[in-house]
């Protein structure tokens, strides 16, 4: 299961930079926000905590349909099925994998992007806090998806469909957390909520991701 | 004699065929009886006047929109645990019916809203919910329609249905909370049930039992032409092989 783990993680970092490419997609929706809105600061430092939010969704995204399809293509993830360990164990470690090389560098460029927006600086640490407990909801969730729509010719679009109606719960437990810090309110009951989101899922998801991938491998 | 005898799609065809034709005569009088009802023969509010009517058809709606998913989700388990074709056709069946009754409910709802809130939309919580349970509904029918294997796609979907009925009433929790969170206080309860006079009441209660049996008879028509569509499928393979 480790070396499953550090095998996705260096394909993941090898493959023409997808972890680059995801960094490089967040900062660009980032940078379309002021460009679309205009760059009245008083409006971009109210609107920042969801646009982070939402820009993070929409990354860690991008790369979720790579999880399975190319080791489902060539056979590997056949030959992982038949090894002796259990399929739920192959889902948990592929979305752990998916969380270091999305969820994490997100969380890390966060505040820089937030400095961007010109996020009120209550908001910092609870943005940075609200993405690390809550990118591995993401991870999971979406490692569930992508075990579902794997057998389909083409199927990102059809991902997309169905996991973002499943991210709600954790973008709007997520972009409370921040926003209830930048005007002052106690932010701690939305990041207990994102919490347990997030811990529902890493528990949960590999169970429902195993199922999925059972019927796509028969 | 059980009731999974009727799992069995032949039984399940007579049954159905039998049923049917009373099904639909009994939708259709009560459906006519209770609209009658509640168009013509109830008082005016009193502060909304004749808008409040368009509740006969809102909240039977609204009702079907949810009920319908919590159908698809039975029959899903159904299927899951038991494997029983009719159960994953039916829940195949139940998805545009159920997105039907909830773009009916959003579409009165909006209807309602522009006399009695001054406006078609508001980002409140009950309406966001609707439009959550749209996009729910988009996701589980647009997954039966990607696979091609009819019993992968059963799969497939009772396991998305599964776990989207979890993540659908988490939404549904964190949209309450989203909405607080933005304007404390200002509440528009749709809570009529609660308010509501008899006058209203009865004729409401026609409806929505109406509803309920227009949602099963058009379940079990759509169920039906499922299971006459997979026989004709496999005839025409059949024909195929042997030609």
């Amino acid at each position: 299961m480790k070396s499953l783990f550090l095998r996705d993680i260096k394909l993941a970092f090898r493959s023409g930079g997808g972890f680059g490419l995801t960094l490089a997609f967040f900062l660009i929706v980032i940078l379309f926000v002021p460009l679309g809105v205009g760059a009245d600061s008083a409006i971009l430092a109210r609107i920042a905590p969801g646009i982070l939010w939402i820009g993070a969704i929409l990354s860690c995204l991008l790369s979720l349909d790579r999880i399975f399809q190319l080791d489902f293509e060539d056979g590997t993830l056949e030959a992982l099925a038949t090894s002796p360990l259990p399929l739920e164990s192959i889902a948990a470690s592929k979305a752990a994998a998916h969380w270091i090389t999305t969820g994490l560098p997100l969380t890390l460029i966060a505040p820089l992007l937030a400095y961007l927006l010109q996020m009120p600086s209550s908001g910092y640490i609870w943005l940075i806090a609200s993405l690390l407990i809550g990118t591995p909801a993401l991870s999971f969730i979406g490692t569930f998806a992508a075990a579902v729509t794997v057998g389909v010719k083409r199927g990102g679009l059809l991902l997309s469909l169905l996991v973002l109606p499943l991210y709600i719960p954790t973008l709007v437990f997520g972009a409370q957390t921040v926003i209830r810090a930048t005007v002052s309110l106690d932010p701690m009951p939305a990041l207990l909520l994102t919490t347990g989101i997030s811990l529902f899922s890493i528990a949960l998801m590999p169970f429902a991701c195993a199922m999925a991938l059972k019927v796509n491998l028969k | 004699m059980s009731l999974w005898e009727y799992a069995n799609p032949v039984k399940f065809m007579a049954l159905s065929g039998r049923v049917l034709p009373v099904l639909t005569i009994l939708s259709a009088m009560l459906l006519v009886s209770g609209l009658i009802w509640g168009f013509f023969f109830t008082p005016h509010d009193y502060k909304q006047g004749a808008t409040v009517k368009i509740i006969f058809l809102h909240v039977p709606a609204a009702m079907m929109a949810i009920n319908a998913w919590v159908m698809m989700l039975v029959a899903s388990l159904i299927w899951l645990i038991r494997r029983h074709h009719v159960s994953a056709l039916a829940a195949k069946a139940a998805a545009p019916i159920g997105i039907t009754m909830t773009l009916i409910a959003i579409a009165t709802g909006a209807i309602w809203g522009k006399p009695t809130w001054g406006t078609y939309w508001e980002w409140e919580p009950r309406l966001t919910a609707f439009v959550i349970l749209l996009v729910f509904y988009l996701g589980y029918i647009a997954l039966w329609e990607a696979i091609e294997d009819k019993d992968t796609a059963a799969d497939l979907t009772s396991i998305l249905c599964m776990v989207g009925s979890v993540f659908a009433v988490l939404s549904r929790y964190a949209v309450n909370f989203w909405s607080q969170g933005l304007h404390q206080g200002a509440s528009l309860s749709l809570d009529k049930e609660q308010h509501v006079d008899n006058a209203f009441y009865f004729p409401l209660l026609v409806c929505i039992g109406a509803f309920v049996l227009l949602f099963i008879t058009l379940v079990l028509l759509r169920t039906r032409t499922e299971i006459r569509l997979r026989r004709a499928n496999a005839l025409a393979n059949r024909g195929r092989s042997h030609g």
